[in-house]
């Protein structure tokens, strides 16, 4: 890496992630994506496109889906973080999207369904109804190229029925 | 008779999640990228900016000096072996030695202790080129004076297949209606979101470790010790889970896993690379652009009575799989119709461009793409139904395929029929608002290909104290669930549940050795190999259980993890405590093994004759779209599909497969495609190069799928294929719907909105509006 780059001072920030605090020190230009894999070992975020077009790196930052890829993790310093990872003390709606996910025959290789299980938790904890088409709009940001998308939408439709019917989280 | 069976079985045929789908939507699924060693030093890979260039120099005393910087590699650090698929097409080096043939080919790699400093380290490798002249058109390409890629392939001939079956000179002469047609396809991509990641290590002790995404490992496996010119008892492949594969670069060794290797011999640490979306977009690997020259002669009620094929595909730079890309094209004329005769000629041309090879569907889907087409051109100007055409011509059970297929279950005029059914054809068709239409589609597939080379499949079965199987194949899950069916083929002999099988990754030193997971094999061809071992494994169980009851071996059947006896239900034991019974009394392993190679007959690559598959699917399908006049953005508004898969093993992953290869085919009709100038690709970029999106599909109710069930006796428990062949009658379908939508007939792929509008004003120019 060139020196002058290199001589550029790391900051300190708190991540907030699935609950846990993490002091880090990083390059101001690392981006989330990379904090959250390489410094958290926090690997169910995957690292696809790199420009924010296929969604596989998406995380809740205090709750809105975001391309982890684009975002600098020094803007996340002090915000509430969910990954894939989930919570150390459980969360019931993103266990159940994963429990119909899996159900639902959704996954095939898996390397898109961390993002859409994230984003399916956002979606559900706005729209806990969703119509197929706020479900297609929710998902719209995010690639898949094995399951041709039916049984996602079926997942995330199951996920909406089961939560409904346990009242909600 | 299918209820019957069904019920039957206590394992196959039910619903049922992926083995590894809590793992991955857990986030806990481990992808080559995910790896971290001790030590673990990160590669990048320094690629040619010149289409076609004469490598004069390479300095990379800059790059070593990069404070940060391991190692560099360029190809004279190996042994200058090619190596490559198939025997007479070898035209892969680790890294170009004196020539680029391709913008984007692997000239050196840098490891470094992170990506940043390897990238840095790019910069600083001084690379002087002499341009040479380039060539990307493959007719251009075949011209005498056309420059020159490989010295063996005069006129670039990369490949070349012809063949004739059936008296094709008696047929076209006996046809009452000739038409001739020429359809071209683009270069698509596979797409896959995982990109190609692999981390090596050379041990000291010159052991070579590659942990990567393979889909074919013990391919990858043997081309590495091709390229590397050491024994191949010190390679060893590791796969990890794979992120999406779809053919291409997962099936092969590639520049980032010789590199990954070597970078690793030179610092003595495992060192990583991983591709960005930018490379794989760019490098090779891709569906074989294609013109297709179609001549069909038919009588005068539209009976096929010889097709006369000649195509010409634009290879890119090196070979991959390509010979038998255009031979797979040539043989899958022969079905789902019935042509008498067939006459076929195929040129796989050498252009600077990023090389082709395998994509699900492989060159099957070209085909189906102007042969559908054409079918529909030939029905309307013979004033005959497009169902009609289609079952007059359809292959029949227990045909003959005039180049030797052998034709067993093949439920095409079921299929036809139930998406006749689904898409309320007869109400639609024709009748439909203005630039609104449907269209009709169908294709085939095999399950899985005897060739000349590694075709068999085995596997092995242990059976452990505690009831639990553990199931070793070569075959690779890639997400298409073979980690699931295996083990519900394992389980349902065994009589215990899918969740008592373990399903183990290819690990090259212990599981054993399978061609990998490609043309729709695995489920066949692995598990029937599975059924055998796992009836192995029951046969030495039993042994041991009878000898504990005190009961005969036949007499016992395999039920609820338990044995019980037929005669006597009283006499039973827990499948566990014969087993750890036999372990501790007697020393026994439990360990069965089972083997499948679809009979000892190869077919003839040279005269394309032979039973390429032991099954043959067929699938039909409907689409309706909708063409926004303002725009010329063709929607899909519903789909109906039908195929005979044989029994569906797993139900829930058959739909996965089928949709699936569905919506990857709306893509290649539609949009995708790469954008290639001079060679450069203008759209390396999931920004640029569009693929279908959630909104892209049709709504659940408007996009129906059914199986039509058939029991295929030479199949595991009657399966067949069922992840690529109903992807391939789609583009046709889509391109009869624009037809029946606005009038337009393409016959070039992608039908993007700027093609339809452009078409639409050629059309208004010439007062001929759309038809209602």
């Amino acid at each position: 890496m060139n020196e002058a780059i290199t001589k550029i001072a790391s900051v300190d920030i708190l991540l907030r992630v699935n609950g846990v605090q993490n002091d880090v020190s990083i390059k101001p230009w690392r981006t989330l994506l990379e904090v959250l894999r390489e410094t958290l070992a926090l690997i169910g975020t995957k690292r696809s496109c790199g420009e924010g077009q296929c969604g596989a790196c998406t995380v809740l930052v205090d709750g809105k889906p975001i391309n982890s890829c684009l975002y600098l993790a020094v803007e996340a310093h002090d915000r509430e973080i969910l990954t894939i990872e989930g919570p150390v003390d459980g969360d019931p709606a993103l266990e159940q999207i994963q429990q119909s996910f899996v159900e639902k025959g959704a996954i095939q290789c898996g390397f898109c369904t961390p993002g859409m299980v994230i984003a399916t938790k956002s979606l559900l904890g706005e729209t806990p109804k969703p119509s197929e088409d706020e479900i297609r709009e929710a998902l719209v940001g995010h690639l898949c190229r094995c399951t041709g998308y039916v049984q996602i939408v079926e997942a995330v439709q199951d996920a909406a029925g089961q939560l409904g019917s346990k009242g909600g989280d | 008779m299918n209820e019957e069976l069904q019920s039957e079985y206590h394992v196959i045929g039910r619903p049922t999640p992926k083995k590894d789908a809590w793992l991955k939507a857990q986030g806990r699924a481990e992808y080559a990228d995910d790896i971290v060693m001790p030590g673990m030093l990160h590669g990048k890979l320094l690629r040619s900016p010149h289409p076609h260039a004469r490598i004069v120099s390479i300095d990379t005393n800059r790059a070593e000096a990069l404070p940060g910087v391991r190692a560099v590699v360029t190809g004279a650090d190996f042994p200058g072996h090619k190596y490559g698929n198939l025997p007479n097409t070898r035209d892969y080096l680790p890294l170009a030695i004196d020539t680029v043939r391709y913008l984007g080919e692997e000239v050196a790699a840098v490891a470094a202790i992170d990506e940043d400093t390897a990238e840095d380290a790019l910069d600083l490798i001084e690379v002087e080129y002499e341009p040479l002249p380039a060539v990307f058109d493959p007719e251009e390409a075949m011209d005498s004076d056309a420059p020159q890629l490989h010295e063996s392939a005069e006129r670039n001939i990369s490949a070349q297949t012809a063949f004739e079956f059936g008296d094709f000179d008696a047929g076209i002469a006996k046809a009452e209606y000739v038409r001739e047609d020429v359809f071209e396809t683009q270069p698509v991509k596979h797409g896959m979101l995982e990109p190609h990641a692999s981390v090596g290590l050379w041990d000291s002790s010159g052991k070579v470790t590659l942990w990567s995404c393979k889909m074919s490992p013990y391919v990858v496996w043997r081309q590495l010790a091709m390229g590397l010119g050491i024994d191949l008892g010190n390679v060893r492949i590791v796969q990890t889970f794979v992120g999406g594969g779809f053919s291409g670069g997962k099936q092969e060794a590639m520049p980032i896993d010789f590199c990954a290797v070597m970078l690793s011999k030179k610092t003595g640490r495992p060192v990583k690379l991983v591709h960005t979306m930018d490379e794989v977009m760019t490098i090779g690997h891709m569906r074989h652009p294609m013109k297709i020259w179609l001549r069909t002669g038919t009588d005068k009620n539209g009976r096929i009575l010889a097709q006369h094929c000649k195509l010409t595909a634009n290879g890119g730079a090196y070979s991959s799989i390509g010979g038998f890309s255009i031979f797979l094209a040539g043989a899958m004329l022969n079905i789902p119709y019935r042509v008498p005769s067939v006459k076929y000629e195929a040129y796989r041309i050498y252009t600077n461009n990023g090389f082709c090879g395998a994509l699900r569907g492989h060159t099957n889907t070209q085909i189906c793409f102007a042969r559908d087409s054409q079918l529909e051109l030939i029905a309307a100007d013979l004033g005959i139904d497009s169902i009609e055409i289609r079952h007059r011509n359809a292959i029949q059970p227990g045909d003959e395929t005039p180049n030797g297929f052998r034709i067993g279950t093949f439920a095409f005029d079921e299929c036809i029929d139930k998406v006749v059914e689904l898409s309320d054809w007869r109400a639609k068709h024709g009748t439909l608002p203005k630039y609104r239409g449907i269209g009709f589609g169908c294709g085939s597939h095999i399950s899985g290909a005897r060739l000349m080379g590694h075709s068999a499949s085995a596997a092995e079965i242990r059976v452990q104290e505690d009831g639990t199987v553990q199931l070793t194949t070569g075959s690779t899950d890639v997400g298409q669930g073979a980690d699931t069916v295996l083990s519900m083929i394992a389980a349902e002999v065994l009589g215990v549940e899918v969740d008592d099988v373990r399903f183990a990754r290819v690990d090259t030193d212990s599981t054993p050795v399978d061609p990998g997971t490609f043309g729709s094999r695995v489920t066949f061809f692995t598990g029937n190999a599975v059924k055998q071992a796992a009836e192995d494994a029951r046969q030495q169980i039993a042994e041991m259980a009878a000898e504990r009851l005190n009961a005969a071996p036949t007499d016992l059947m395999f039920r609820g993890r338990e044995i019980i006896n037929r005669r006597n239900a009283d006499q039973r034991i827990a499948l566990k405590d014969a087993v750890r019974w036999g372990a501790f009394q007697k020393g026994r392993v439990v360990a069965g093994r089972g083997s499948y190679a679809a009979g000892d007959e190869t077919i003839d690559v040279k005269t394309g004759r032979g039973n390429l598959s032991p099954a043959y699917n067929p699938s039909a399908c409907a689409v309706e779209v909708e063409v926004d006049p303002a725009t010329g953005q063709v929607t899909i508004v519903g789909f109906w599909g039908a195929d005979d898969s044989g029994f569906p093993i797993n139900p829930l992953a058959v739909k996965g497969q089928v949709i699936g290869a569905t919506v990857m085919s709306f893509g290649h009709a539609l949009y995708e495609g790469l954008i290639r100038i001079d060679g450069k690709v203008m759209n390396p970029s999931f920004r640029d190069y569009k693929m279908p999106l959630t909104t892209d599909i049709p709504k659940l109710a408007d996009f129906q799928h059914q199986n039509v069930i058939t029991v295929e006796p030479e199949g595991p428990y009657g399966a067949k294929e069922a992840g690529q062949g109903a992807g391939t009658g789609v583009i046709a379908a889509i391109a009869n719907a624009i037809y029946d939508a606005i009038g337009l007939r393409f016959t070039r792929l992608p039908m993007t909105s700027e093609a339809t509008m452009q078409e639409l004003q050629r059309l208004e120019n010439q007062g001929q509006a759309p038809v209602e």
